[in-house]
């Protein structure tokens, strides 16, 4: 075995017009080394990891592979050396079974020409499965799994084409922490193999649980690569960011608990929340914690709408509210930031303007006419007091980054002057910067005397943000807490069910 | 370095240019070619045959754009022009004065389509299948209604739509212009043209902002029977007689003006003007193959081809 790193990436360098993406980047990976690469959106990750995958050929540098230099023109090309992708999207085919999905493109041939040999399909299947101790059959269908195998099933995929170095990006944002914890065993397996890993996260806890070393980088630029041991989270928030970040969780002044603006009774939809009872005072942050599944999303869409309750009252400012439909909340004065912004929170082909004034439109138009140079005017408002970074009012925000993306959906309900703002999973892929951003706004809006009630699956958040923490499990209320006193120990065991989960902070 | 960034920029900008004007310049070529290729192309009548020619297809044109516009598809207008047509016929046959049996007509074709989209928004059901159930069954009811017999006779105060003039202008022109200036209002400068690109860009963010998702489906269904109806009114009046066979393949055309026209089948994604220059390409097209004397038969091939072609080069420059 050569002494030469598996992959030397050196001086990478890349423009799009008006933007240079790389300059000058540097990045090597060991066998067996799991190395984490974090930076900012729009730090150059993505457009490394596809010089990397072929997809952009770089407009200068070279990559060195086990000290060779090679140059890569397609995904296929990167495949054919060892190195596979895992998106955050996953490449499955839900309606195929575990084997076809694994081999999908490359089953083995019949006795006759054009025809499969099913069997044997299968068996190198069942065989990969258990190289990476994996208890799925085979013959399920993909979209019968959970989230977690899926991945899994991505990983041994990857190692059926001889995988090298496997690229991850983002693997644990729609993870239950449990199925996190597996994942990681699995990821320590494969480097025991001798198999190396790139792992793109946002979350720097997991950065530090998992990797080896830590690559940072900043506007296009390494900032800095050392092993984990060296660091704290700070250093590299630090780092990241380009300056001090004094706090991210910068509490607001302390909560001024206004009148009860949302009282909730023995809510229940079947088969998703169960006898939920709890109130939102104006100008409150309540924090909703759990595992996902928990039923923490399923109480938002049951608040706003979207599925209605079987049974329970839900009362705003002391009136009783039907609310069936997402229409009746709104009009009631609830608004939902969801959590999948792209799915249901964007309209990502329409312009900025367009989607922050969309849910007002109906109010601002006379016999359906639409007073554009009012409508700019509100949109110009709102980017400006939310400061959403655009070029202009025009542009498509299928272009924003996630951070402004966000921004975007908050301002569209902000138009609306909502008494509840419900945020499911408000931070989500979004960097550290925008993260702080997000958090001030919801404190201000809070000091407006809007109650928000924020669900969130970071722990650090909840704790950082919330005036109150409600605890979810199976569906139901399983405690309170004061983050002032509560640790995210607290939380997590409530959240599973282990330890007792007391009702501390009342 | 700089100036290796500007050269750049400035090749990328042919992009924007191309998607911007590109139809355009296509439709322009084609245009010069043919001005060059007959001497009864680029003539006052000519120009005007065309414009009349295509009237019927864009009318039609503009209520599939707004159905495509949602993601849904409309196969039905051809056979709800040719039941409502014949409803009518047989109304004004009968001695119905012109306007009511034009109501008539608008309301039966409006009622057809809003049953259409009762069944994509509260049924559930693919517009495809929707729609071409409704293909089915209008075409059998127009032709159980007249037992397959034309209706001729249709009076010269009605026959005004299709063979009037308005000063210099036929009256087809005038209607499908009116047509085109009310999409133009609705798409652009009302709440109702915003939603329904709302909801073809994303059904469920739409839905989720308390949008009226289903009553916006069933509008642009409504609204492409309601405008195949009102274009079938054109059709018989120059005619003077209406068949139960009528409009068939009409779906095609339209469909074809409006995608060469740029709206995306994702939804979400389309212009009125590209839709308007969608439906004089076919129309310029059949006008030139009949002016070069292409036997009929190779005709289809080559507008097959050229659709596929202007297709082809919407795909490259997206």
């Amino acid at each position: 075995m050569s002494t030469q790193p598996l992959l030397h990436m050196t001086h990478i360098s890349k423009s799009f017009p008006g933007v240079q993406a790389l300059s000058g980047v540097e990045l090597t990976v060991e066998r067996g080394e799991i190395l984490a690469l974090v930076g900012e959106n729009g730090a150059g990750k993505s457009t490394l990891m596809r010089i990397l995958n072929g997809v952009f050929a770089p407009d200068s540098g070279q990559i060195l592979w086990n000290g060779q230099p090679v140059t890569l023109h397609s995904p296929h090309d990167a495949q054919r050396l060892g190195i596979s992708m895992i998106h955050q999207e996953l490449a499955l085919i839900p309606y195929l079974d575990v084997g076809k999905n694994i081999y999908l493109g490359r089953e083995p041939t019949g006795s006759l020409p054009g025809t499969i040999n099913w069997s044997k399909l299968y068996a190198q299947a069942r065989q990969q499965l258990d190289c990476l101790g994996l208890d799925i059959d085979p013959r399920r269908q993909v979209r019968f799994l959970p989230l977690a195998q899926q991945q899994m099933v991505e990983v041994a995929k990857a190692l059926s084409l001889d995988a090298r170095l496997i690229v991850m990006d983002e693997p644990t944002s729609s993870l239950t922490e449990r199925e996190v914890e597996t994942l990681f065993q699995q990821i320590r397996a494969l480097r025991a193999q001798g198999v190396s890993v790139i792992y793109i996260s946002h979350r720097l806890e997991e950065v530090f649980a998992i990797a080896d070393r830590v690559a940072v980088l900043r506007d296009g630029s390494l900032v800095g690569c050392k092993p984990v041991a060296d660091l704290t989270p700070e250093q590299v928030i630090r780092m990241m960011v380009g300056r001090e970040l004094s706090q991210v969780y910068e509490k607001g002044d302390e909560a001024s608990a206004g009148d009860v603006v949302l009282a909730v009774e023995h809510l229940s939809r079947e088969g998703a929340i169960q006898d939920v009872t709890f109130r939102l005072h104006a100008g409150e942050i309540l924090g909703v914690a759990g595992l996902v599944g928990a039923g923490r999303t399923e109480l938002a869409e049951t608040l706003f709408g979207v599925h209605p309750a079987t049974s329970g009252t839900i009362r705003l400012n002391g009136q009783e509210v039907t609310i069936q439909r997402p229409a009746q909340a709104i009009r009631s004065g609830i608004a939902l930031v969801p959590e999948d912004r792209k799915a249901a929170g964007l309209f990502l082909r329409m312009n900025v303007a367009t989607n922050i004034v969309m849910a007002l439109f109906g109010r601002l138009a006379r016999w359906g006419i639409i007073p554009w140079a009012r409508v700019e005017q509100i949109a110009g408002d709102f980017v400006e007091r939310l400061d959403i970074r655009t070029p202009s009012l025009q542009q498509r925000v299928r272009n924003l980054s996630g951070g402004n993306q966000q921004k975007v959906v908050i301002a569209r309900w902000l138009t609306l002057e909502p008494e509840v703002l419900i945020l499911d999973e408000p931070t989500r892929g979004i960097d550290v910067g925008a993260k702080a951003e997000i958090y001030r706004l919801m404190h201000q809006l809070a000091g407006r005397g809007v109650g928000i009630l924020m669900i969130s699956s970071e722990l650090p958040e909840i704790l950082g943000v919330s005036d109150r923490v409600l605890v979810m499990r199976e569906g139901r209320l399983v405690g309170e807490f004061d983050p002032r006193t509560a640790t995210q120990d607290d939380l997590m065991s409530a959240a599973t069910g282990s330890g007792d989960s007391g009702r501390n902070g009342q | 370095m700089t100036t290796a960034t500007a050269a750049r920029e400035r090749g990328f900008e042919w992009r924007p240019f191309f998607q911007r004007y590109g139809l355009l310049l296509s439709f322009g070529l084609l245009c010069l070619f043919l001005t060059l290729a007959s001497d009864r192309f680029l003539t006052g009548d000519n120009l005007l045959n065309i414009l009349r020619q295509s009237a019927i297809n864009g009318i039609i044109s503009v209520g599939m754009m707004m159905v495509i516009l949602t993601r849904g598809i409309d196969l039905s207008v051809g056979s709800v022009l040719a039941l409502a047509t014949v409803v009518a016929a047989d109304g004004l046959r009968w001695g119905w004065a012109p306007l009511p049996a034009l109501a008539l007509c608008l309301a039966i074709g409006g009622a057809l389509g809003l049953i259409n989209g009762l069944l994509v928004s509260r049924v559930r059901i693919p517009p495809f299948i929707a729609t071409l159930g409704m293909m089915t069954l209008a075409r059998g009811l127009a032709l159980s209604y007249t037992e397959g017999q034309p209706i001729t006779g249709l009076g010269e105060g009605f026959r005004q739509i299709g063979t009037g003039y308005l000063g210099p202008i036929p009256m087809p022109i005038i209607v499908a212009g009116l047509v085109f200036l009310g999409g133009y209002v609705l798409f652009n400068h009302t709440t109702l043209g915003r939603y329904i690109f709302a909801l073809g860009d994303n059904e469920r963010t739409a839905f989720l902002t308390g949008l009226p998702v289903k009553q916006i489906t069933m509008f642009v269904y409504a609204a492409s029977g309601a405008l195949a109806a009102l274009a079938g009114t054109i059709l018989i009046a120059r005619l003077n007689s209406a068949q139960p066979s009528a409009g068939e393949g009409f779906e095609f055309d339209a469909i074809a003006a409006v995608v060469v026209g740029g709206t995306s089948f994702e939804g979400g994604e389309g212009t009125l003007l590209g839709t308007l220059i969608g439906v004089l390409i076919i129309a310029v097209l059949n006008n030139g193959l009949n002016l070069l004397d292409v036997p009929s038969f190779y005709q289809s091939v080559v507008k097959g081809a050229v659709i596929a072609l202007a297709l082809l080069l919407h795909r490259a420059i997206r």
